[in-house]
């Protein structure tokens, strides 16, 4: 099993990921770590909450494949991403990347990219629901346009 | 024999999350894609929507991408995670 990825159901500490990242960890003088939270709106309509599906298998085939193609880009350290897939609340946590350096440029550079890669490569989709029922989300050209520019 | 698996709203639109499908006459992803879309009037505008993404052995390919006995092949609409 690859420690680096975990796709859960459950939510995740911010300290605790942290906590790992630092632990016995002189060498890297940086982290950076993004949180992706349920949003309350999404195009003008109130969200309640959403449903997040993956692809078993390929979507820890994919993340290690962002994950390998950015330790060739960067000098990094460690790196975790966390995706929660099921049923999330408003403010919920959905994504959390995790990635240390010697300095802060490596880390702040590999994590915008595994964010990027993740948005358009890796196999979750979400579902929200809205007052007007339940509909799945459309993909964002926006997302394709962050990616192409790496 | 080819296990094709569909996923999120793909999924739905078909009621189908997964079928088994004989490799006869399919050397690739296009050709599969055809004789899914030959089911119905539905299926056929499922599968003739191009931005539908589809992957083999859990790696992103194109419609050009050949496919043989044993190997899985995803449909899904494109990602929305993170």
């Amino acid at each position: 099993m690859n420690q680096e990825i975990s796709i859960q159901t459950a939510d995740f500490s911010l300290a605790d990921e942290v906590a790992l990242l630092e632990q016995d960890n002189a060498i890297d003088g940086a982290i950076v770590t993004f949180t992706g939270r349920v949003r309350n709106h999404n195009n003008g309509m109130d969200v309640s909450g959403l449903t997040l599906e993956h692809y078993p298998g390929m979507t820890e085939k994919s993340l290690s494949k962002i994950i390998n193609t950015a330790k060739t880009r960067w000098n990094i350290g460690r790196v975790k991403v966390i995706h929660r897939i099921g049923e999330l609340d408003i403010g919920e946590q959905i994504v959390f990347v995790g990635v240390t350096s010697k300095h802060r440029h490596d880390a702040f550079a590999a994590n915008e990219f595994i964010m990027d890669f993740l948005k358009v490569q890796a196999p979750f989709w979400k579902k929200e629901r809205t007052e007007q029922g339940e509909a799945w989300l459309d993909a964002k050209t926006t997302d394709d346009a962050k990616a192409q520019k790496w | 024999m080819i296990k094709v698996v569909f996923f999120a709203a793909l999924r739905e639109q078909l009621d189908c999350s997964e079928l088994t499908v004989s490799c006869e006459n399919i050397t690739t992803i296009a050709d599969l894609k055809l004789q899914l879309a030959s089911k119905n009037e539905q299926w056929q505008t499922l599968f003739g929507n191009t931005s539908l993404l589809s992957a083999v052995n859990h790696e992103l390919v194109d419609n050009e991408q050949v496919i043989t006995s044993g190997d899985e092949v995803a449909f899904f609409p494109p990602v929305t995670g993170g």
